[in-house]
């Protein structure tokens, strides 16, 4: 796209966009959405369900404003009587086939047909009850998707996101006229790692998640904007609950990241989120059991602990962790001049690219925060330091709760879950989260605000979706306290109350994340500077 | 027309001198007939100039739009980057059209000749003849004079492939066609971008129907001036028009007129008239997606672009349907509904909902259970079909209910008050 801006009006708005703009797109800059089907800015144009028609000046016939290129002095309108009246023509003729079935289908609330038929369709149809409607039966196109037919409008967004950016053209349309349908390639599932996104794509309840099938419906969904913790590659997603539990995932837009998109491995990560076998209080041993307790104990036999540990210690820790609980974590022992090592290891699976999209992938490292850990200090070499936890006068384990490793020192365990199974079982008698001496529980990425840094050293935020369980907290509260029990006399015992003061304090002693703040970071994140080396 | 009537002394036989000479589809006996020379001229002449020839001949374009021909192929970049493609729109499916159909079974050398030049006008190297699949005999002609012709080494360095169709009404679109060379589903495309900048396989591509190109050697062979000499009318239609008439006349077939010989002539004088007993009732001029005339338009309208339009109609592709006084309109608007609806690609919704829905409106006023209301259903539903999609297929669909209401209403009201008996079953 050129960097000559064009000048029109949309609506008597004026605005100024680059050369090769599309009128449907000047039009959101002027604060106008023409409704519109077929249309998607992920996927090539098609000009096929004619319900973005506009007036435009000196135009004969009317135009479609998707597949219209803005040019100097244009007079766009999309509010004429003529565009109106042509759009609602397009409703009425979109609905002759369609049930209306809304009070059953899961769009329903969230669907393009029944928004914009509220907003300018016809009160009512002229379609005679006597003619049939089309009718074709429910398929099942793949792991996660079914297809209703008799839903369909044909945008033909799913045939276009299959051919065009996953590159693997299963669907078709098929038949002609109003017998057509999407029809799917008779020895092919529509089981792409990708493939997911087409229910996302539907503008109406055509393509359904069975996943999400009759689960909620949309107007009961909270929304919360959320990183997908399924891989490096740090998709931006929301996440929907209902009643605090966490339903579905779908991808909120960042043309820096993911685009429009997420993978089906990301957009399935989400039970754990709603685990019901969390630690909901801290704990704390005494004799030779853990006891539930209040915070101010647990914090201050953790303190005892660390005061006691010559500040040597070691961090195993999660690369699903926040960096700022990274940090404060790190800093239990940094900052009060201790000597310790931190690590982290990877899940590693399949790497799935969307062909289409350049650096975008479903990443091998299953881990959403490795880059963050590796800026803050922490190694790969995990093994290692398992080997020197054994030595360690203190071994805090974050949220890794199989594999805590051995310490003949003390144990501090900080996470969501106990591992399943008795005391000895898992570390053999002398490791595993529960036989830590103290026992934090904390809140999961879908309960606490927080950030990623992504593969690409993007850092970005994370808000809260659900209530925590019990008394758990963030991490970086946990850590943060501790610090300030602890003390160094430099200060930095101040408390720390919100994560974006959290996050300020990581910001104000990291060069990485220097002059970074929440407000900078917004919903979209920003690089982390690119000019500090990743720590060896 | 010379098949299967002898020419009518008043037709002006260009284009159908040779229809029903058996020896004239051979590579010989259209040399033999002066076939050949002109291109081998053309050949050897600057593209541009040919270019020149036939924008001064005032061709226009024979399968429906009418549009200049040499403009046409001016459009396509001088400075030649990418191959360049010619199409030949031989798919001729717009029901009562069958002009081409006869072009390519007697004379398909004509055709080829006339798409080497054009190829060497546009400078493509690479020409698909598009042939409608249910073409089997003008295939098979097409086929033979090729390989002929091929064996003679006649066209240069430009080739030519023949493309059979499958079917499909909407193949004959010129983007459609271009999908369906290139073996995706064929459905018209948005324009911009135009064939001359992105057509078949991306590449600047022009595309003339078979009328049209047949046309061309003639046209350098006796002169622009010659061809543009043929007019009988307005002096922006030139030439010569073959029309496919069809219906309830004595003599139906292929008749050769200079542009701008009035309708009722030819259905009275060259067609025999109407049959014994019956009177004209309506007349579709231009292919079956223009709208009817009445018999007064019909008997008043001049047979080139600007004269049917003056009517309210279009010439079209030239295949003139006529009814008479024994006709059902109702029913022949619905045959005509029904086809649209049965051919629609399906993509743009207006036409994809709107033809099926048009088709049941009057199916159901045929079957006797039709409102007044449907009347006006039926117009505004066809003016949310009109000017609002992909192609003009939709438009197609809506021209003969509109015009078709407007001119006949009678009938419609008829079968809705019951004063006729059903003839359909809803």
């Amino acid at each position: 796209m050129s960097t000559e801006l064009i000048n029109l009006t949309v609506d008597d708005v004026p605005v100024s966009v680059p050369k090769g703009t599309l009128v449907i797109e000047a039009a959101k800059q002027a604060g106008v959405l023409v409704p519109h089907y077929c249309y998607h800015p992920g996927l090539p144009v098609a000009g096929v369900c004619r319900m973005c028609l506009v007036e435009i000046e000196k135009q004969p016939k009317l135009a479609i404003a998707c597949a219209t290129q803005v040019a100097e002095g244009m007079v766009v309108k999309t509010q004429s009587s003529a565009a109106k009246s042509a759009r609602t023509g397009v409703l009425e003729f979109l609905l002759i086939n369609h049930p209306l079935d809304c009070p059953i289908c899961d769009q329903a609330g969230e669907c393009e047909l029944q928004d914009f038929t509220f907003q300018e369709g016809r009160p009512a149809t002229r379609y005679s009850p006597v003619y049939a409607k089309r009718f074709n039966p429910v398929e099942d196109f793949g792991p996660d998707v079914l297809y209703v037919p008799n839903r369909c409008i044909l945008c033909t967004r799913c045939v276009r996101f299959m051919e065009d950016v996953a590159k693997e053209p299963v669907l078709n349309v098929s038949e002609r006229g109003d017998r057509a349908f999407i029809g799917i390639h008779p020895e092919a599932r529509l089981d792409h790692p990708w493939a997911g996104n087409v229910v996302d794509l539907c503008p109406v309840g055509s393509l359904l998640s069975k996943d999400f099938l009759h689960k909620a419906r949309a107007w009961e969904l909270d929304k919360s904007a959320s990183i997908c913790t399924g891989c490096s590659q740090g998709c931006n997603i929301t996440l929907d609950t209902r009643e605090g539990v966490v339903v579905r995932v779908r991808p909120r837009p960042n043309l820096e990241v993911n685009r429009y998109f997420i993978c089906d491995h990301g957009r399935m990560s989400y039970r754990w989120m709603n685990r019901g076998d969390r630690i909901e209080a801290p704990l704390v041993r005494r004799g030779g059991e853990l006891h539930a307790t209040d915070w101010d104990e647990a914090l201050e036999a953790a303190a005892t602990l660390l005061r006691g540990a010559a500040r040597r210690g070691v961090v195993l820790a999660s690369p699903r962790a926040s960096t700022e609980a990274l940090f404060f974590a790190r800093e239990l022992f940094r900052a009060r001049g201790g000597d310790w090592r931190g690590a982290f290891q990877v899940v590693m699976g399949e790497e799935a690219a969307l062909a289409a999209v350049p650096n975008l992938a479903l990443r091998a490292e299953r881990a959403p925060n490795a880059r963050g850990a590796e800026l803050l200090g922490y190694g790969r070499d995990y093994a290692a330091a398992v080997a020197a936890a054994e030595t360690a006068a203190v071994l805090l384990v974050l949220d890794e709760p199989e594999i805590a490793g051995r310490t003949q020192g003390a144990l501090i365990y900080a996470g969501t879950v106990l591992p399943a199974g008795g005391r000895g079982e898992a570390g053999g008698g002398g490791g595993g989260a529960r036989d830590a001496q103290v026992v934090f529980p904390i809140a999961s990425v879908a309960e606490e605000e927080g950030t990623f840094v992504n593969r690409d050293g993007r850092v970005q935020r994370y808000f809260q979706a659900k209530p925590t369980p019990g008394m758990a907290r963030p991490a970086w509260w946990v850590f943060s306290e501790l610090l300030a029990i602890l003390g160094n006399g430099d200060g930095t015992e101040a408390r720390v109350a919100t994560a974006a003061a959290a996050f300020d304090r990581l910001a104000s002693s990291v060069d990485a994340f220097r002059g970074l703040s929440y407000t900078h970071l917004g919903l979209a994140g920003v690089p982390a500077s690119s000019t500090v080396p990743v720590p060896a | 027309m010379g098949y299967p009537h002898k020419p009518h002394p008043r037709e002006t036989v260009v284009l159908s001198r040779h229809f029903g000479e058996a020896d004239a589809r051979t590579y010989k006996g259209w040399v033999k007939r002066g076939g050949y020379e002109v291109l081998a001229q053309a050949l050897a002449m600057e593209p541009g100039r040919v270019t020149d020839i036939v924008k001064e001949s005032g061709l226009r374009g024979r399968g429906g739009a009418g549009f200049p021909t040499g403009l046409k192929w001016s459009f396509m970049p001088k400075e030649k980057n990418k191959p360049h493609f010619l199409c030949v729109n031989a798919d001729e499916s717009e029901p009562g059209t069958f002009k081409d159909r006869e072009i390519m079974r007697w004379t398909p050398h004509a055709l080829l000749e006339g798409s080497a030049i054009a190829a060497h006008a546009i400078q493509a190297e690479v020409v698909y003849v598009y042939i409608r699949g249910e073409f089997t005999e003008p295939w098979d002609f097409m086929a033979r004079a090729l390989a002929e012709a091929n064996d003679a080494r006649v066209f240069g360095a430009i080739k030519i492939y023949l493309h059979r169709g499958a079917g499909a009404y909407i193949c004959g679109e010129e983007t459609a066609l271009m999908n369906s060379i290139e073996g995706k589903r064929g459905n018209p495309r948005i324009k911009p971008p135009f064939p001359a900048a992105a057509g078949v396989f991306g590449m600047p591509t022009t595309i003339n129907n078979v009328e049209t190109l047949a046309a061309v050697p003639q046209i350098l062979k006796h002169g622009a001036a010659w061809y543009k000499g043929l007019s009988l009318s307005s002096p922006k239609s030139t030439g010569t028009k073959l029309f496919s008439v069809c219906g309830h006349v004595q003599k139906p077939g292929n008749y050769e007129v200079t542009m701008g010989f009035p309708l009722k002539d030819l259905l009275y004088d060259l067609c025999g008239g109407m049959r014994p007993g019956r009177t004209l009732k309506a007349c579709i001029p231009g292919g079956s997606s223009v709208p009817i005339l009445n018999r007064e338009e019909t008997e008043s309208c001049l047979l080139d672009y600007e004269g049917v339009v003056d009517k309210g109609s279009m010439l079209g592709s030239g295949g003139v349907i006529v009814f008479d006084d024994s006709t059902d309109m109702v029913y022949q608007i619905m045959r005509l509904a029904r086809f649209y609806a049965h051919e629609s690609c399906a993509q743009c919704t207006q036409c994809r909902e709107g033809t099926a829905w048009t088709t049941k409106i009057l199916e159901r006023i045929l079957s006797g259970r039709g409102t007044t209301a449907d009347l006006d259903l039926l117009l505004d539903l066809s003016e949310n079909m009109t000017g609002k999609t992909i192609c003009v297929l939709s438009d197609s669909c809506a021209a003969p209910v509109v015009s078709g209401i407007k001119k006949f209403k009678s009938e419609f009201e008829d079968y809705i008050a019951g004063r006729r008996k059903p003839v359909m079953v809803a």
